[in-house]
């Protein structure tokens, strides 16, 4: 047995709660600054309490009409992020189940090369080919669409590649069994592939959630209208230091709308990432 | 291996079906794009856009000695080994420390995950807000400890800010793969050393840490990516690359140069050294997977 003890269980309560003041000062900060006026937020040092002006912002922010980014309100822009995240969530999973299904479970020419070619796409993040992605975007006529917003961040190799992983670890002899009992590809995907493939999907979903919200160069590529974009780049809009006009608590409210909606999906569904996460990336 | 007996469907059409939404995805929105890149680096266009001529590698040449570029490759190099270093060096501490405790595990970690969720571009925000020198407190603080504080203005703090939120960002992360990777260290090993006299200190030099190389240099490749790629919202939300040059890194170039300033074949060129950057990057990041995990 290593010997208990006390003293450096001590020290290493104390070391990581300096390190979740750390981690969620800036947040915690950013609420306090999102309860107070405006005037206040401009005076230096800021209280350490949240003020009295919660609900004052708050309904300022979302009914009120204002801390419009170019005439657009805080909740058209979080319904945009939401559209955002969820379809790319969404179709992300569909569209890579359905290609791992293939690969794992079918024989065909050419079935090697397209798994590589969807592996590859791994080496082209937008940011490699942002000039020739847009003009394809224009001529598509996609700028300033959802489906442009959406679509083309749909393919994903890592998805792909978690489910392949997962379906070769299903023994041959279900398959076999399923095919006795007359069951035909589509049964056996809905009937035992899907439910088996359950734990995975919640998994993704919150990585991939997670990654739709958190996306900055796409919508800034992809969107001119103020309403078509989503809270992050509308608040990038909002921030001017050298404007004296910037309604900093109303920034603040709209940072804080931003960032709460995936805190709360990553700590409510906490089982799932933490596992998603650490088994994806192997 | 065990796909040559794999059992499997013997339908001819439908596996092309299944596959078809995600390749034309792919074709249409990665690879076509991607080429076209490739093609317009080896092509000059005169600045109204109604010639191209063939310059082949001509415009890499230019890149390549352009000091602003090889400034923005110094200042992708320097933000990224700060900002890999520092987010992993603070999240092996904390999560040496959260193997240790007994109770209150879970919570610490659920505290620990939150920066995870916020966007690149909102953790620039954040520490924006807290050091910007008009209204931020702590740097009213620096301020009144008599140093002078401007990020706005000075090259090396803003340098220093945009590392700080980017780290602060990827602590999470790290956190949960270096608490995952001390999970999986047999506890026999560290009694045995225990046993043997070993301190605290000199079982975690030489039995955990060099235990955990793999994870530590899995979470190198990835945090190199993530410094390199997923920080362009960092930099074009809190110093748009300055002041002056000093924060501008390669992606945040190549978006400015083509994007903004429209010039096309530098930018192409650009993208495609990026890529074979990335190429690099990930085929270090699946040699090394590769070796841990079993592809059939």
């Amino acid at each position: 047995m290593i010997q208990n003890n006390p003293i450096g269980r001590l020290i290493a309560h104390i070391i990581l709660i300096i390190g979740i003041v750390i981690v969620a000062f800036p947040i915690y900060y950013t609420f306090v600054a999102s309860t107070q006026s405006l005037q206040e937020i401009l005076r230096p040092p800021l209280s350490l309490l949240p003020g009295s002006h919660f609900w004052e912002n708050y309904s300022a922010a979302l009914f009120g009409g204002v801390g419009r980014i170019g005439g657009v309100g805080v909740d058209r822009l979080l319904f945009n992020t939401i559209v955002m995240a969820l379809a790319i969530a969404v179709g992300k999973i569909v569209i890579s189940i359905l290609s791992a299904y293939a690969i794992v479970f079918f024989r065909f020419p050419g079935r090697m090369v397209f798994f590589w070619l969807i592996f590859i796409t791994l080496m082209l993040p937008v940011e490699v080919r942002i000039l020739p992605t847009y003009k394809v975007m224009v001529d598509l006529g996609l700028i300033d669409t959802y489906t442009g917003l959406t679509l083309p961040l749909m393919a994903s190799a890592t998805a792909t590649l978690l489910f392949r992983q997962f379906f070769m670890t299903i023994p041959g002899e279900l398959v076999e069994a399923a095919r006795v009992d007359g069951a035909g590809p589509w049964r056996f995907f809905k009937d035992i592939l899907l439910p088996l493939s359950k734990t995975n999907i919640a998994a993704l979903f919150v990585i991939l959630f997670i990654y739709g919200w958190t996306q900055y160069l796409w919508p800034l590529l992809m969107t001119n209208r103020n309403d078509m974009t989503t809270i992050v780049i509308g608040l990038r809009k909002m921030i001017s230091f050298a404007d004296a006009d910037t309604e900093w608590h109303l920034v603040m409210v709209t940072c804080i709308l931003a960032i709460v909606p995936p805190i709360l999906v990553v700590v409510l569904m906490q089982r799932w990432f933490v596992r998603g996460l650490v088994e994806t990336e192997k | 291996m065990a796909s040559s007996t794999r059992v499997t469907f013997p339908n001819k059409l439908l596996p092309y079906l299944l596959l078809a939404p995600q390749l034309a995805i792919t074709a249409i929105f990665f690879y076509w794009p991607a080429s076209q890149a490739i093609y317009q680096s080896v092509l000059r266009e005169d600045p109204f856009g109604l010639s191209t001529q063939f310059v082949g590698l001509g415009n890499f040449r230019r890149v390549i000695s352009d000091p602003n570029y090889l400034n923005s490759l110094h200042v992708t190099v320097v933000f990224s080994i700060a900002t890999a270093l520092i987010a992993m060096a603070l999240a092996l501490l904390l999560a040496v420390m959260a193997d240790k405790v007994i109770r209150g595990k879970g919570i610490y970690r659920t505290l620990m995950i939150w920066p995870y969720a916020v966007a690149p571009a909102i953790a620039g925000m954040l520490w924006l807000f807290l050091f910007n020198p008009s209204m931020g407190t702590l740097a009213y603080l620096i301020r009144s400890a008599g140093y002078n504080w401007d990020p706005l203005l000075n090259g090396n703090q803003a340098m220093v800010l945009v590392v700080s939120a980017a780290s602060w960002k990827q602590i999470s992360y790290n956190f949960l793969f270096f608490v995952a990777g001390l999970q999986s260290i047999p506890k026999s090993l560290i009694e045995a050393a225990a046993i043997d006299g070993a301190g605290e200190t000199k079982r975690f030099w030489t039995i955990i840490f060099p235990l955990l190389a793999p994870t530590t240099f899995f979470l190198l490749v990835v945090n190199t990516v993530y410094a390199f790629f997923d920080t362009f919202g960092i930099i074009h939300a809190v110093t748009s690359g300055g002041p002056g040059k000093a924060t501008e890194t390669l992606v945040y170039k190549v978006y400015n140069d083509g994007f903004v300033n429209l010039i096309l074949g530098d930018s192409a060129a650009q993208s495609v050294i990026l890529m074979v950057i990335v190429i690099a990057l990930t085929a270090i990041q699946f040699r090394y997977v590769e070796r841990k995990v079993h592809y059939g």
